[in-house]
């Protein structure tokens, strides 16, 4: 088993921020079911969706004095919205659970693995 | 010089049957590669003093083997438990039918999964089940050596890093992947027919190896019509392939000397076309494998049936709508219903980029009378094209035209 996250990504123009709070509680309750689906079989390790991408603070200490600054890491057109962290047995059925997940959210999901555990 | 071509021939032949089953057993594609290698110079060393063994596939495939696990033991002491668990997993022997194909069938949904990118598909496809050099990939598709080795270097770790399995899909998932490897697979084939650029029009060892593949494809899922039909569609464009340019000029197919076209190629075509077509899915293969067959029918240009391919074609828009299908349905039209009537459909579609369309227009235009219109069709259509056998077809009919 491997793990992979799965992360929901967000534009300004995303038509998920236009939506009324009536249009946006099936979402919610879709991904709901998913998180339940994936607890079920046992697929489910971590997720979450984030606050919007204004509550970012970047924290930068490469140099000689740590720097706290208000904002996001990079000014990108895109942004991380939220997660999951799933165990599946390979890509195809990562991709499975990202398919049913994107339907769910209503939103694009990236799948990526992460790379594996150093051996002890 | 002869033995070594030979053994090279073998090699080549053999490739994709033993890198595909070192795949399945080691679950790695470089070691697979690296194994395969070395199996290649044992042989160059063995063969010419001990002869070829009887069952080539099975020598390389077991000498690899051992060499792999002799690289295995070498280099991974630190997990050696868990590669020794890996070597005892699986060690079917080579066979030339059997669990064999499959394992290549295996390799080639691998090579051509949704997410590698289409370039590196067909890269990998050629590499790993076609055993071509890197070199020779990169010179097939026109880029630097470098870039296609990193290419593919990217897509096996991409397999590796992200874990694609080395499967065929289950049934829900075979016909959207096997479209993306039928497409690969005439990818191969089409820029082999027709070089997208270059002064060799036609690269007859990428028609050769997308037809192995297509042959193999066919054995190994011969109940799927649009495999057959694939296969077909190659063997029947094929067949011309000897025709098609003579004297360093593209020979368009109403002037191929129909003497000179494979008789052979042409009735394994036909059978398979009749074959796929009786099991009533017609899918975009098909009908254009169906729509070579009605060429290939033909004693003589003058005999073509146009009403059928015009029909063929409508079925294939109905299919797989696109403008250049519409401008090869144009084509028949002209000669049922005229090049007037054809020239209107022509114009009507957006493929201002298209050499293709740009040659339609002018043959039509030629055919209608309107030289001046002509003349500047033909010049829109060699710009556009870097075939250097088809600039050269279209100057002389641009000279040709009347003044």
């Amino acid at each position: 088993m491997s793990q992979y996250l799965l992360s929901v990504h967000h534009t300004p123009d995303d038509p998920m921020f236009d939506l009324t709070p009536e249009q946006i509680q099936p979402i919610f309750e879709a991904v709901d079911a998913f998180n339940e689906k994936l607890r079920a079989e046992g697929a489910w390790v971590f997720a979450g969706g984030l606050h919007p991408i204004e509550s970012a603070t970047t924290v930068d200490y490469t140099g000689d004095e740590p720097v706290v600054t208000d904002g996001p890491f990079s000014e990108s057109k895109e942004w991380l919205g939220g997660f999951w962290v799933i165990e599946a047995a390979d890509l195809d059925a990562a991709l499975a659970w990202a398919t049913a997940g994107s339907k769910a959210c209503a939103g694009k999901v990236e799948v990526r693995p992460f790379q594996d555990e150093p051996e002890a | 010089m002869q033995e070594a071509q030979a053994i090279e021939r073998i090699y080549r032949a053999e490739y994709g049957r033993v890198v595909a089953s070192l795949v399945r057993r080691f679950g790695d594609i470089d070691i697979a590669e690296e194994a395969a290698g070395e199996a290649l110079l044992v042989a160059v060393e063995k063969w010419p003093v001990d002869g070829v063994p009887p069952n080539p596939g099975g020598w390389l495939t077991t000498t690899a083997g051992n060499r792999a696990i002799d690289r295995i033991r070498r280099e991974s002491r630190r997990d050696a438990k868990h590669q020794a668990a890996l070597m005892l997993e699986d060690d079917t022997p080579h066979e030339p039918t059997g669990i064999v194909e499959d394992d290549r069938l295996r390799l080639i949904f691998t090579c051509c999964h949704p997410a590698l990118a289409p370039d590196a598909r067909v890269a990998l496809t050629l590499r790993l089940l076609g055993g071509l050099t890197v070199a020779e990939i990169a010179q097939a598709f026109f880029v630097p050596e470098t870039t296609m080795a990193q290419r593919i270097t990217r897509a096996k770790k991409k397999i590796k890093d992200t874990h694609i399995p080395y499967r065929v899909p289950g049934p829900e998932d075979l016909t959207a992947r096997l479209g993306a490897v039928l497409a690969v697979v005439y990818l191969v084939f089409n820029e082999g027919y027709l070089a997208s650029s270059g002064d060799a029009p036609i690269r007859e060892e990428l028609t050769g190896e997308a037809i192995r593949l297509g042959r193999v494809l066919r054995q190994l899922l011969p109940d799927v019509p649009e495999v057959t039909g694939l296969l077909a569609l190659m063997l029947l464009t094929e067949s011309r392939r000897t025709t098609r340019v003579a004297g360093g000029e593209l020979v368009p197919l109403h002037e191929q000397d129909r003497g000179g076209w494979d008789r052979a190629l042409i009735a394994e075509g036909h059978d398979l076309v009749r074959a796929c077509l009786a099991a009533g899915r017609p899918g975009r293969y098909q009908l254009l494998a169906a729509i070579n067959a009605v060429h290939t029918d033909a004693p003589a240009a003058a005999d073509t049936d146009w009403g059928q391919i015009a029909t063929l074609y409508g079925q294939l828009e109905a299919l797989a709508p696109s403008p250049v299908v519409t401008l090869n349905r144009a084509v028949a039209v002209a000669e049922l219903d005229g090049p007037d009537v054809a020239l209107a459909m022509v114009d009507r579609l957006p493929l201002q980029g298209y050499h293709a369309w740009h040659a339609t227009r002018a043959d039509l235009l030629r055919r209608l009378g309107r030289s001046a219109e002509a003349r500047a069709a033909y010049d829109a259509a060699i710009a556009a094209t870097d075939n250097d056998a088809e600039r050269a077809y279209l100057s002389r009919r641009r000279g040709s035209l009347a003044p």
